[in-house]
């Protein structure tokens, strides 16, 4: 890969420099419109998505409940039973977004994101093993399936996402041999997956196809919490990233000479990225394509040479969020939301590169 | 990031003049393993034609292991018998002549395919994720196997294989239509993001009948799991004129690549047709790739590993790097498969997932032990 982020200059730069105090940066009119559009469809999708259901409820009536001006019942529709899906489809969404964005600037590889890494096919790994084992005799089996699907799938991801760390550690992280690192342990989670599917009997073969596509169905302010807690923490580290990721897209040697500790931003933006994707795997499936994709739309919506964090974030949530609303409207089977982000994000993203309006290395 | 411990460090006078005071040893050594790196491990054409040679005898190694090794122990006076007296019958025979044989052939077919398709789309991606299936061949084979066995209730391996390699064709044709059509023609990035986005659209049409339909799975694991056996020898007869027009085209596409390595606008300047070389190029990837996965169904970590061992004994060179690799792919496939054979006798494990589980491991020390040649 040939990281040249330059384009050519044509014409007067339009960008307006903000200074406030010491600071000062460059402001792009798209890098804030992005964001607000992102936020406010976000707003609207999640609301129709929490009226739709066998008792439907208005937009307005939904954001009137959600702020606390509801009828009981609505009330207890909206918050006990619904808002449960909607917000781990936004966390989840979220997650993967930033976290791709995260991946694919540290490796500056547009294929690069925690779906490549392996984090997914580790989670899928412990969740399979957990649906095929987790019936069967001996020690091994019990213990699997006393350790629950979520848990397995947590610890499955987890697992990758420090084997990635550490194996691709040394004396700091290089993102290419991330990358490669990352296939590598891909590939084994991918290979057990299959293997466990053949061993199995074919019903508990479907219930592991339905989990490994990513689901929303049936999920609970048990999932929603820690995964919310866990972002709380997390988004904000990867949101003060960004400026040393910036500058560490120079090389290591010219970070270094502006005053960015390198290897301690390596490993930051490498483990936020990583457990960031491996709790939201283990809250909703390993909904593919989100954090490929939704980073790549990003950077060609708002511009700029690397995708844009939050922006990722704000894109990534719309997407799972409308995702699962088309399935469960338009589509005449429920199918899992991990289908529809596909078949959503990826007309997209190829309507953008066929317009190509500028050519992104 | 120069790391040289671990890597052999040979020093080349003209490379670390002596007569530069302000370059710390240190550096110096680090230029010269840089070199190293990005030269190979072997130079100059005597070195490299050994190197094919000795490649050429550790694949007679494993063919041999391939016919003499299985999860039916056979003895080896047995086993040479079976070869060379075509009076000899009995179950012992059948097994060598019509199992044996005909699975190590149609593995030396799909590794040779697998190592150079993987050593073209590195090069024409100039991304190290560049695996041959990332260009919609895998997952066109895929929609297109699912669809067979969905609406036709085709349930055997041979009955996929045309299915197969239609959709492989199909995908690489829409990734190529795509990726080349926005301003700026085939990138690397267009193409490989068109790709992984038609791929992904693919997968999404796989498990949507996946997950509706429990039939179709059951026949469709045991697919794409990817293995040798099972597959009677017609389906080598049937495969092997693209895999040949496939190896030629991928011979004739390294000199251009080696100029594309320069960056379109250099190869360009030098006289080379950009499109014409991207085209034969992926021409030549598809039949490979299509061809591969039609008779053993995705087998994937081949073309993704192989081209980078190659190039850490080569260097980038393709016109090189093209012949190892598919040597390579067939070492490590076919070592794969006997390695299958004997590990949970009497059953077999799929060469697909013996290849993740014992060459991912290798494939993470190898990229742990030295800085592999960059793209």
């Amino acid at each position: 890969m040939s990281p040249t982020l330059t384009r050519p200059r044509l014409g007067p730069d339009k960008r307006r420099t903000v200074r406030v105090g010491p600071a000062s940066g460059v402001v792009r009119t798209r890098q804030l419109v992005v964001p607000v559009v992102a936020l406010a469809a976000l707003v609207v999708v999640s609301a129709a998505s929490m009226g739709r259901g066998d008792y439907p409820i208005g937009v307005l009536d939904v954001l009137r409940t959600l702020v606390g001006a509801g009828d009981p019942t609505q009330q207890f529709i909206v918050t006990e039973l619904r808002a449960p899906r909607v917000v781990v489809g936004v966390l989840v969404g979220l997650a993967l977004g930033i976290s791709g964005a995260l991946v694919q600037t540290f490796a500056r590889n547009p294929l690069a994101s925690p779906d490549t890494l392996g984090i997914n096919a580790g989670a899928s790994a412990g969740a399979v093993a957990v649906i095929v084992l987790g019936g069967s005799a001996g020690a091994g089996g019990q213990l699997l399936g006393g350790l629950g699907l979520p848990l397995a799938a947590l610890l499955g991801g987890l697992v990758t996402a420090l084997l990635i760390f550490v194996l691709a550690w040394r004396k700091g992280v290089d993102g290419y041999r991330l990358v490669l690192v990352g296939v590598g342990l891909s590939a084994v989670g991918i290979a057990a997956v299959d293997w466990l599917l053949t061993r199995s009997t074919i019903q508990d073969a479907t219930a592991a196809t339905v989990w490994i596509t990513g689901s929303l169905n049936g999920r609970t302010w048990d999932q929603a919490w820690p995964l919310g807690l866990v972002l709380l923490v997390l988004v904000p580290v990867a949101l003060a990233c960004s400026r040393q990721l910036g500058v560490l897209q120079f090389g290591e040697e010219t970070a270094r000479a502006l005053g960015v500790r390198v290897g301690a931003t390596q490993a930051v933006v490498v483990l936020v990225a990583v457990t960031m994707a491996a709790v939201s795997v283990s809250a909703a499936g390993p909904i593919g394509f989100v954090a490929l994709v939704v980073p790549q739309v990003a950077v060609r919506l708002v511009g700029g040479s690397r995708p844009p964090l939050l922006a990722s974030g704000l894109l990534g949530a719309l997407l799972v969020v409308a995702a699962d609303l088309l399935t469960r409207t338009v589509l005449p089977v429920a199918l899992p939301v991990g289908i529809v982000t596909a078949v959503v994000g990826a007309p997209y993203l190829l309507w953008l590169l066929v317009r190509g309006r500028r050519a992104l290395t | 990031m120069p790391e040289h411990d671990g890597a052999p460090v040979r020093t080349e006078p003209q490379l670390a003049p002596q007569g530069t005071p302000h370059r710390a040893p240190e550096q110096l050594a680090a230029d010269a393993a840089g070199e190293q790196r990005r030269r190979g491990l072997l130079r100059g054409p005597a070195t490299r034609i050994g190197g094919l040679w000795l490649l050429l005898a550790l694949v007679v190694v494993v063919c041999a292991l391939s016919i003499a090794v299985g999860s039916r122990s056979i003895d080896l006076g047995t086993v040479w018998r079976a070869l060379t007296d075509p009076g000899f019958t009995g179950d012992d025979a059948v097994v060598i002549r019509e199992l044996r044989i005909p699975r190590t052939l149609l593995g030396v077919l799909v590794g040779l395919s697998l190592g150079a398709a993987g050593a073209l789309m590195q090069g024409h991606t100039r991304n190290p994720l560049g695996d041959p299936g990332l260009l919609g061949v895998a997952a066109g084979a895929s929609a297109a196997v699912v669809l067979a066995i969905f609406v036709l209730g085709v349930d055997s391996p041979s009955g996929y294989v045309w299915f197969a390699f239609g959709g492989a064709l199909l995908g690489s044709v829409a990734v190529f239509a795509i990726g080349s059509s926005g301003r700026g023609g085939a990138t690397p990035v267009s193409l490989a993001l068109a790709g992984a986005a038609i791929s992904a659209l693919l997968y999404a049409l796989v498990r949507a009948v996946l997950v509706t339909d429990s039939s179709t799975l059951d026949s469709y694991r045991f697919w794409v799991v990817g293995s040798l056996s099972g597959r009677d020898s017609s389906v080598g007869w049937q495969v092997l004129p693209f895999i040949a027009v496939g190896l030629v085209l991928a011979m004739a596409n390294s000199p251009a690549l080696n100029l594309l390595g320069l960056g379109e606008d250099v190869a360009r300047g030098l006289g080379q047709n950009v499109l014409l070389a991207r085209v034969v190029g992926i021409t030549g990837i598809t039949l490979l790739t299509g061809a591969a996965t039609a008779a053993c169904g995705p087998i994937g970590f081949v073309g993704l590993v192989v081209p980078h061992l190659a190039r850490a004994v080569t260097g980038p060179d393709h016109r090189w790097l093209v012949p190892y690799s598919a040597l390579m792919g067939v070492v490590l496939l076919l070592a794969a498969d006997v390695l299958g054979r004997v590990v949970v006798r009497p059953g077999e494990l799929q060469v697909g997932i013996v290849l993740a589980l014992v060459g991912a491991p290798f494939f993470i020390a190898l990229v742990r032990r030295r800085t592999l040649a960059a793209l």
